[in-house]
């Protein structure tokens, strides 16, 4: 055993020399061969930037990528994540307090987005928007761009995007000769036709949990015409809301599942993978629910359809789901800038959509590589709806938790079939209440 | 060392103070601070005075908190009256030697060590009404199926009879304990006068009972009326608001609404409540002249 050093520091030799050997065909890809990271600035090498996620694909796709963003900038990130309820939760706690450490953070614009703004927790990224013009602002879409900006400022830049989108049983409508809907009609129609309670099968599955169905209720609240607000007051006693509460909570009522008012998504979801309903209608970014045989068993029967058109056309909501945040409190403003810039490049954008991740890039949309990473079906609505909708999917206030449970209980009585008129007036004065309130 | 010598007493009771006045008194007196500001949590805006008006608003303008009082009542009142008589009953049927009475009384405790959220999660999936257990069992019994937490009615009932899966051991435990405290002279003059099983049950046992079963309300009672964690699993206070109580509504102001100043003026009020509740029981304790 005498040698036993010397064999040693050959076999040291040879591994680190066939280490090399490994690198080899990789080295003439350096950072600024790769067209994901070509353009990322190496100016702040040795930055460790700390990041919060959310559970996301997003962020499983976005992992995978960083090592090259790491190679060439020279930077080390750090990132944590968090299931969406527990990210908001830790954001607002840890910026309240001013104990956050993180630099940069996902978070739903259209849930915290200003209320995170106006308290001067999100750093202002207009002038680095405007700075950078090969990165391309215009490139995102109007609603994502307008989604971020609340008073002049731009508080964050999207990264998913989301619409809504029907599904339904391509089997069930067979066998009743019935093709996808395409007007509110035509689907109270199908729902009906199908709405089998004898032998389990309901002829549709939403949301009817008050804050939950709020959002996937919107879309039917535009399609009549109505809206949240108009000129700065609640607009839920027109006629058009009042239509539009009527008919959701009827097609629930009358064709849907048992047990609606406890439903969101999830449970919802449920029903339509054990294959309990025929239709369900919610948002484009949950279709690996509905679609992966190993979470439905009626993934080979999914089909897809936009969002049918009501007395005003077909307005689904098409909204910026995630953005990603600066931190106003962290000292490194500019080194989390270019991250954010990187992983809102166009080419990091096509690689995430194509990863099934839809994103905020027109470019990437009107790309065929940007539909390539959809169920072939879907890919043709998606870039449908891409094009159209509502920029958002719930009141666009500051106080969003509060605004969602006051229009989100007339839902729930609509669904019961209760005092519609009475829950209606009751919502409507207490958000007119609410938005003199919410500055 | 002499300092700490001369000053034994309060040297030894220095840590508890100190963890008291961290953990308890500040918290309370910051709440109530809060409570009397509008705040939500902005670095850019401080607090804003705001005098009695959470208070008058909680207790005059919404009707929320009327409704979520009375719910955490009902709800209490239901959980603990079934708790206090399967407990009894279950305390009756153990207490004594029998075969395997060790592995009966590991197995009831079971309930009461599941983390409440995993409680919640399971039930939730019982209760689903259209691919749950429970309307499965129910149609194979040729009963109607029910909505469960879907039905605004019946929700709070069905998340009460959760809580009492969950607690009625504890009452139980509580109680056999009790029982095997209870003095065996009694019983012997009943038996020997010629006083009937149900005459002894009424007239010995119940009274005799009845401090430990004072106790026991007390106890479940300060927690059922917290209850948050399966309401908040299961229902989030719905359907609309059916089962929202006081707990829920508060962590809905405070982390959803992050109205900081109206959630700590809601707290108070629930304080105050708990603490009412507390000295009804400790009254009718020391009115019975048991000590315990």
């Amino acid at each position: 055993m005498k040698n036993a050093p010397f064999l040693k520091a050959i076999s040291l030799t040879l591994a680190i020399a066939f280490a090399f050997a490994a690198l080899l065909p990789a080295a003439p890809t350096t950072a600024q061969d790769n067209p994901l990271t070509a353009g990322v600035s190496d100016k702040f090498a040795g930055t460790e930037l700390r990041l919060i996620f959310a559970n996301h694909p997003w962020n499983n796709t976005i992992q995978r990528l960083i090592p090259a963003f790491e190679q060439a900038s020279g930077m080390s990130l750090r990132i944590e994540s968090y299931f969406e309820d527990q990210l908001s939760q830790k954001l607002q706690v840890g910026l309240t307090s001013g104990t956050s450490t993180a630099d940069a953070f996902m978070f739903r614009p259209l849930q915290e987005g200003r209320l995170f703004a106006k308290n001067g927790w999100l750093f202002d990224v207009k002038e680095f928007a405007a700075a950078d013009a090969d990165w391309n602002w215009n490139d995102f879409q109007e609603a994502a761009r307008g989604t971020v900006t609340f008073e002049d400022m731009i508080f964050g830049v999207p990264i998913v995007t989301e619409r809504q989108v029907l599904y339904y049983r391509k089997d069930l409508f067979a066998a009743k000769g019935l093709s996808a809907p395409t007007t509110l009609e035509e689907l109270e129609a199908a729902a009906a036709a199908l709405n089998d309670p004898a032998n389990g099968i309901a002829g549709i599955v939403m949301r009817g949990q008050r804050a939950a169905a709020v959002t996937q209720f919107s879309s039917f609240l535009y399609s009549f015409g109505g809206d949240w607000v108009k000129d700065g007051v609640s607009a839920l006693d027109s006629p058009e809301a009042r239509a539009a509460y009527e008919y959701y909570g009827r097609l629930l009522r009358e064709y849907g599942p048992q047990g609606t008012t406890n439903m969101s998504w999830p449970q919802a979801v449920a029903i339509l993978q054990q294959g309990k309903a025929a239709m369900w209608i919610d948002a484009d970014s949950l279709f690996l629910n509905a679609t992966d045989p190993t979470r439905s068993s009626v993934a080979a029967e999914i089909g897809f359809a936009p969002f049918p058109a009501g007395p005003a056309g077909s307005q689904p909501y098409n909204i910026t789901s995630w953005a990603l945040g600066i931190n106003e409190l962290s000292e490194n403003h500019e080194a989390a800038w270019e991250f954010v810039k990187w992983a809102t490049s166009a080419p990091v954008v096509a690689e995430l959509q194509k990863s099934g991740n839809p994103g905020p890039r027109i470019s990437v949309w009107e790309s065929a590589d940007g539909l390539a990473g959809f169920p072939e079906e879907y890919a043709e609505v998606a870039k449908l709806q891409s094009t159209r909708g509502v920029g958002y999917d719930r009141p666009r206030v500051i106080g969003v938790g509060r605004a969602r449970d006051i229009v989100g209980a007339p839902i729930v009585t609509a669904i019961e079939g209760g005092n519609l008129e009475a829950a209606l007036k009751e919502a409507h004065d207490q958000f007119n209440a609410f938005l003199k309130e919410d500055n | 060392m002499n300092f700490l010598n001369r000053h034994i007493r309060a040297t030894f009771v220095a840590p508890a103070l100190v963890f008291v006045i961290a953990m308890m008194i500040v918290p309370i007196i910051y709440t109530t601070y809060l409570s009397f500001h509008a705040w939500n949590g902005s670095a850019r805006r401080a607090p804003e005075y705001l005098g009695l008006d959470n208070y008058t608003r909680l207790l005059t303008r919404d009707p929320r908190f009327g409704d979520a009082v009375a719910r955490t009542f009902i709800f209490t009142g239901i959980a603990v009256g079934a708790e206090l008589t399967l407990g009894l009953g279950i305390a009756l049927l153990i207490n004594g030697k029998f075969m395997g009475h060790n592995i009966v009384k590991t197995l009831i405790l079971l309930p009461m060590v599941a983390t409440p959220v995993a409680i919640g999660m399971a039930w939730l999936l019982l209760y689903e009404p259209n691919i749950g257990a429970l309307n499965a069992l129910l149609r194979g019994l040729g009963l109607p199926p029910q909505d469960f937490l879907g039905s605004a009615s019946l929700a709070l009932f069905w998340l009460a009879v959760v809580d009492i899966w969950q607690w009625t051991p504890l009452m139980a435990l509580i109680l056999l304990a009790g029982l095997t405290a209870l003095p065996e002279e009694p019983y012997e003059a009943a038996r020997v006068d010629g006083a009937s099983g149900w005459q002894r049950f009424m007239h010995l046992t119940l009274p005799l009972l009845f401090p430990t079963m004072i106790a026991a309300v007390l106890l479940r009672s300060i927690d059922a009326l917290k209850t948050f964690d399966i309401i908040y699993t299961m229902t989030r206070g719905g359907p609309g608001f059916a089962t929202e109580t006081i707990n829920t509504y508060g962590y809905i102001q405070s982390f959803e609404y992050f109205q900081l100043g109206q959630a700590s003026s809601l707290l108070i009020v629930f304080f105050t409540l708990i603490l009412a509740v507390s000295l009804f029981f400790v009254r009718i304790r020391r009115r019975w002249g048991a000590a315990l």
